[in-house]
């Protein structure tokens, strides 16, 4: 964020310069970003609200401003699910291990390229870039997917990811950026490649690793069309794509909604039985809590991510 | 190159340092050793990369099959060119395609139309002088680009469906007596999907703006200050001319993208009502691979696409080469 933050400004409207025209665009100027992030902050609240609201007048759509009939068992009843406590598990496990898979590939390549000794090093280097900029498109990818046995297989959420060419530029730049003498007396001590790879590079790269990092969990997270196209397995849907079933197939979800009741006999009031709207609220909040927490907290690394993108571009 | 040799000695690396020029047929083999040795340390990740990104080029064979995955690919019959002939042969389908090009490079236009956007609000929040209320809104407004597509959808339909928000309240105060039907509808679709990709987009494209505006040179301000530049003249004159460059080079590779629209968004936003103008290329080459087992036929249109794309791009990447000086890519 500081990054972003303009040095010249003070001086630049200090002075005789205020006009009456100046004062006016002040005001529209701060309406309209007002109302710009109501437009994007309000779909948000309006979920939250409606998923912590009692579930009868959530239905009705009643909950606009505030939550009504304040409860949070909406949280504990959606778990009730047929498939959403797998769905959230797969959705876990895909960014975890997907997201570690990714760093530690992307910290690796990157370092890698930067060893100029490397046997016809820039040649594997431009193999692997220049992936970034075609694709044999879906069917091709789908059908080879399935040569492969990765279709309706977890590793399908893992594997592709690994080698991720953007990445891996980042991670290579800023290498560069390193200074090489850590590596040569390393070496001249006997360490192995590998060793001042982990002991000496990859605690020394945090910084752009956290970007990577940060980039890749929001993709694992919210990726939806490969559960699409290469998985029909249930035990397999990802959070993303439950939601997506949820808002589309109203049958299933009333016939669901009963179900989660049901699991809780007597508790089951007016208030606390499920609605197609009280799960679909309470899932999309499962799905946009984790975004909206961890986002304010790493949004310089995300504001990194672009500007180092930039740079390259 | 190099043979396998066995690696028999532990340390080979320090060698490399000392090169001995009388010595080099010496130093040459674990030199080499080294060198053959990093590779084999980076080989696993090549293969992916070959995995997922070279091997499939190979399924575009299956444009030339008449192919059934029941019967693989040396059970299906080979047909030759008959899905590209069939493109430009075929009335229906030459109808279909056409309306899916339309589709296709109508959202695109708009998005072209639209990438100004993000400049724009990038240099009116240049001018908000509140550093706390900088911050809010670019949080605020960079949030939407962080969440799935479906969840927009969901956003979309909670709010825009026949039972949604919007029609709720506009049915409490008299204003419509039906609910409007924004979601199910085939009127200003190409609108509604612009819409909602700078909905999520907007605050995040400026970003890029805004650190470049950081990064203008101060005096250019002092002086345009000095000639008595306004507020305004100072935005016309100085900050968004100085922008430029960025944003022809964010347009070049958005004219590159013309045909790449991706198919999430569409995806999620389909339905019966609207299909016929929501289809942009690659939703199409789902729906008619996927859903409707034309595996051939959309490989074909997909592999056209991947080449026209490449190519767009190779013309793009002249262009600014010649223009600026610089390649983009």
């Amino acid at each position: 964020m500081t990054t972003t933050h303009t040095e010249h400004k003070p001086t630049q409207v200090t002075g005789h310069t205020r006009t009456g025209g100046d004062v006016v665009f002040s005001i529209v100027n701060y309406s309209f970003f007002i109302l710009l992030a109501v437009l994007c902050a309000y779909p948000f609240y309006y979920l939250i609200i409606n998923s912590v609201s009692a579930n009868d007048l959530s239905a009705l759509g009643d909950v606009r401003l505030f939550p009504q009939g304040f409860h949070l068992s909406n949280f504990e009843q959606v778990f009730h699910l047929q498939g959403l406590p797998m769905a959230a598990a797969v959705s876990l496990a895909r960014t975890v291990i997907g997201t570690t898979a990714t760093v530690l590939a992307s910290a690796f390549l990157g370092f890698m390229f930067t060893q100029e000794r490397m046997w016809a090093r820039r040649f594997w280097y431009r193999f692997v870039v220049i992936t970034m900029y075609f694709s044999a498109g879906l069917i091709p990818l789908f059908i080879i997917m399935k040569n492969l046995g990765l279709t309706n297989n977890f590793w399908v959420y893992v594997l592709p990811f690994v080698v991720q060419p953007f990445f891996i530029v980042l991670v290579k730049t800023y290498v560069e950026g390193m200074p090489r003498e850590l590596q040569e007396a390393a070496e001249v001590d006997g360490a192995s490649v590998l060793r001042v790879f982990f002991m000496i590079y990859l605690p020394n790269m945090t910084p752009i690793l956290a970007t990577v990092a940060i980039f890749a969990a929001v993709t694992q997270w919210n990726s939806f069309q490969d559960t699409l196209i290469y998985v029909t397995d249930q035990s397999l849907y990802t959070l993303q794509y439950l939601l997506y079933m949820f808002i589309n197939q109203a049958n299933s979800l009333a016939q669901a909604a009963q179900n989660a009741g049901g699991n809780l006999g007597a508790l089951a009031d007016a208030a606390s039985t499920q609605t197609p709207t009280s799960i679909r609220m309470t899932v999309s909040v499962l799905v946009v809590l984790p975004i909206i927490f961890i986002y304010p907290l790493f949004q310089r690394f995300f504001v990194k991510g672009i500007m180092l993108g930039a740079v390259k571009g | 190159m190099s043979s396998p040799v066995v690696v028999t000695e532990a340390v080979t690396t320090t060698l490399d340092h000392t090169p001995d020029k009388k010595g080099r047929v010496r130093a040459d083999k674990p030199r080499r050793k080294t060198s053959f040795k990093l590779f084999l340390l980076i080989s696993p990740f090549l293969v992916l990369s070959f995995l997922f990104a070279y091997y499939p080029l190979y399924g575009w064979v299956y444009s030339l099959y008449d192919y059934k995955p029941a019967l693989g690919l040396s059970g299906s019959e080979f047909v030759g060119l008959q899905w590209f002939r069939l493109l430009v042969s075929s009335p229906t389908q030459v109808d279909q395609i056409l309306q899916v090009l339309t589709n296709t490079l109508a959202i695109s236009f708009l998005g072209l139309a639209t990438s100004i956007l993000p400049l724009l609000f990038a240099v009116l929040l240049n001018e908000v002088k509140i550093t706390r209320f900088r911050n809010a809104v670019q949080t605020l407004t960079t949030l939407p680009n962080f969440i799935s597509w479906v969840l927009v959808y969901m956003i979309a339909f909670s709010l825009f469906s026949s039972t949604g928000l919007v029609n709720d309240v506009l049915l409490d105060s008299g204003l419509i007596t039906t609910p409007i039907k924004f979601l199910d509808t085939d009127q200003h679709v190409w609108l509604s999907m612009t819409l909602w990709s700078i909905w999520k987009g907007l605050g995040w494209g400026a970003i890029i703006y805004l650190a470049a505006i950081s990064g203008i040179d101060p005096s250019l301000y002092e002086s345009a200050k000095m000639d008595g530049a306004g507020r305004f003249q100072t935005m016309r004159y100085v900050t968004i001319p100085q922008l430029m460059p960025t944003y022809l080079v964010l347009l070049l590779l958005s004219v590159a993208n013309l045909l790449n629209n991706g198919m999430e968004q569409y995806y999620v936003f389909q339905n019966a009502f609207n299909k016929e103008h929501i289809q942009v290329l690659d939703l199409y080459v789902y729906n008619i691979g996927m859903t409707g087992n034309s595996l051939s036929m959309a490989t074909a249109i997909g592999m056209l696409k991947s080449l026209i794309s490449v190519a767009l791009l190779f013309s793009v990447n002249a262009f600014a080469k010649r223009v600026r000086g610089q390649s983009l890519v």
